[in-house]
């Protein structure tokens, strides 16, 4: 039997290989060992240093964005996580009229392109339903939240939809014949099951949330700045190894959550196989 | 039966839109009774097991359990359990867990649900396996997780979805006897359904054959095999011949019918309350035919309990069919209707005493044919 990697004897094959890496990973790879030269300008290396490290976490407003985008990330999972599953449920147990149309509506936020949702709720909060400004934080998150929540709950809702398609309804019936409430039920036999698909469903709404640029961008105001926005807003004056000191950090901290996530799901494996 | 029954469906129909999946059933089962529904898919011996768990509310009529109307009452409140056809034991839980979990939802306090799990699982013989975790099971463990779990529970009525179907046959086969001996055990009422003839007859006290929605036949399984009251229940229990008949004469002692098929008339050993001329159909089962060679006609007829003149058929043998404990035998008659008879092999050179196309006589017993209803 031949294992994927003695396939890589044959050229071609090492050549794809070698193309794959080279866009995927190289660009990455520059972007953290840039972070750490020591010269202003960017793309000649001058020496090791982590000097942008201490210059990104003494830049408030930096600092603030990458806060605002966590904050706004984390609620707007949240929201998503509960919308799209009710939704999901709501699809998977009950027929009713127009079950048809609330699919496709369903899709729509994710076929519908960025740019057009952007302009829609620039145009939606500006001219119908006028957000305060002076909130306090995270109050005046709010539009950028309503923003992430409508579209990332979509992705949600089909993760966990499909997830449930693979659910034994005998498993509740078989509950709800032992005694247990409909409550207990969700709780006890379906929550188990549709873990995996939360998780991916939520992991998928944090990242999409934590690197939108484009919807937010028009739903941002002055004092509601996101990273991805800053770093723009950074970038437009000269990339500076600040900003990939910045970037690092970001895809550290995203790179870190789903390991965890993937390692909590594998232990749990791991327990119920030991 | 002074005692009222357990079970008590009064006129149950339970229509899905069009469909009529249970019409106007009527049944008792005595506690403490194994009974089982039997009947071909699709004829709603399912549906009659979810109406009676509570996964179903009938479209008429009332279901009583122990005297109350549970007709409306949800699967949760119902003082009966059931084990699934596929067990649906929860994956995610071990067996120990699987086991409790009726308990832990009736909020049954952690020392004595450990307690009464060790006794359920030992009842199933599954004692200390409560750890494990249901992908480590076999088909037949993952089966008695499921049974322990509805015992449990202490329910008033057990309900078995096809219990054995999943099973390899050498599984099932000894399956069927451990069933057995647990409900005598315990003394629960047992209700089964099962597309399986030879599980129900096998296992049942008294069985239910059901086709189209309606109930055809309630009976012990010597009866249901012995005295059907109907074509689709001689037919679908076990192997039958069935000849379109007329009666000739039917007096107290005695009776003779005339099949289109067979030359010479049959007598029957008892009345059969049927006016000479009414169309019926003959019931006569493979085993109770007789083969004969040719040239002993005259010792046939003392034999089979009528004057001679009755009861044989003249045939031929056209396949024969080696089953090893017996084999049956497919002869055609002069009127080119082909007959089935069934015969132990006696003798380890029994088969050879019957040859493919050789001349052969047919008798049966005048107490062996059925009339029934045309």
């Amino acid at each position: 039997m031949n294992g994927p990697l003695d396939y890589l004897g044959r050229w071609p094959l090492r050549l794809w290989l070698g193309v794959v890496g080279l866009f995927l990973y190289a660009p990455l790879a520059i972007l953290v060992i840039f972070s750490f030269n020591d010269s202003k300008r960017t793309f000649i290396w001058r020496g090791f240093t982590t000097r942008w490290y201490t210059v990104l976490f003494n830049d408030t407003e930096l600092l603030m964005a990458f806060g605002n985008s966590l904050t706004i990330a984390l609620i707007s999972t949240l929201i998503s996580l509960v919308l799209g599953t009710l939704v999901a449920l709501l699809l998977w147990r009950f027929r009713f009229p127009g079950k048809a149309g609330v699919e496709g509506l369903l899709a729509l936020p994710i076929v519908v392109p960025e740019i057009c949702l952007g302009v829609a709720f620039l145009v939606f909060f500006s001219a119908v339903l006028p957000w305060p400004t002076d909130l306090a934080w995270p109050l005046n998150l709010g539009v950028i939240i309503i923003a992430h929540v409508s579209f990332s709950f979509s992705f949600v809702a089909l993760v966990v939809r499909a997830r449930l398609a693979s659910f034994d309804r005998d498993l509740a019936e078989a509950a709800r014949d032992l005694g247990a409430s409909e409550a207990q039920i969700f709780r006890d036999i379906m929550l188990p099951h549709l873990r995996p698909g939360l998780v991916a469903g939520g992991l998928l709404a944090f990242t999409l949330s934590l690197d939108d640029f484009v919807i937010t961008f028009f739903t941002s105001g002055p004092d509601t700045v996101t990273f991805p926005v800053k770093v723009y807003a950074m970038v437009r004056f000269s990339v500076t190894p600040e900003v990939n000191a910045a970037s690092t950090v970001l895809i550290v901290l995203t790179a870190g959550l789903t390991a965890l996530a993937l390692k909590l799901q594998s232990s749990e494996t791991a327990k119920k196989a030991g | 039966m002074s005692k009222p029954p357990i079970i008590r469906f009064e006129n149950v129909t339970k229509a899905f839109g069009k469909v009529i999946a249970v019409d106007d059933v009527t049944l008792d089962i005595p506690e403490g009774e194994f009974f089982a529904l039997l009947g071909p898919s699709g004829c709603g011996k399912t549906s009659l097991l979810r109406l009676l768990a509570g996964f179903e509310t009938p479209t008429q009529g009332r279901i009583l359990i122990d005297g109350d109307d549970v007709s409306r009452v949800p699967p949760n409140r119902r003082p009966v359990n059931m084990v699934f056809q596929n067990y649906a034991v929860f994956p995610h839980m071990s067996v120990a867990q699987n086991v409790g979990y009726g308990l832990k939802v009736d909020g049954v306090a952690a020392d004595e649900r450990a307690a009464r799990v060790a006794d359920a699982l030992a009842l199933v013989k599954l004692e200390g396996l409560g750890a494990r975790t249901p992908e480590q099971l076999s088909g037949g463990q993952r089966q008695r997780v499921a049974l322990a779990r509805a015992l449990i529970k202490r329910p008033r009525v057990l309900l078995l979805d096809e219990p054995l179907s999943a099973l390899d046959a050498r599984l099932r086969d000894a399956m069927r006897a451990e069933l057995t001996q647990l409900q005598q055990k315990i003394g629960i009422t047992f209700v089964m359904v099962t597309h399986d003839q030879h599980e129900a007859l096998a296992m049942a006290c008294r069985c239910g054959v059901m086709d189209q929605g309606r109930l055809q036949q309630v009976a012990t399984p010597n009866d249901l095999y012995e005295y059907p009251t109907s074509r689709f229940v001689a037919d679908f229990i076990g192997q039958v011949n069935l000849f379109e008949s007329r009666v000739e004469a039917d007096l107290p002692d005695h009776a003779i019918v005339t099949a289109r098929d067979l030359d010479l008339p049959v007598w029957i050993d008892h009345g059969v309350n049927a006016a000479p001329g009414t169309a019926v159909c003959l019931a006569l089962r493979p085993e109770k035919i007789e083969l004969h060679k040719r040239g002993d006609e005259t010792a046939l007829a003392p034999r089979v309990g009528s004057p001679s003149g009755y009861n044989q058929a003249a045939g031929t043998i056209r396949h024969i069919n080696y089953l090893g404990s017996t084999s049956t035998y497919d002869v055609e008659l002069a009127s080119g209707r082909m007959v089935t008879a069934l015969r132990s092999n006696l003798t380890r050179r029994g088969r050879e005493d019957f040859a493919l196309g050789e001349a052969v006589w047919l008798a049966w017993h005048a107490a062996s044919p059925v009339v029934l209803p045309a």
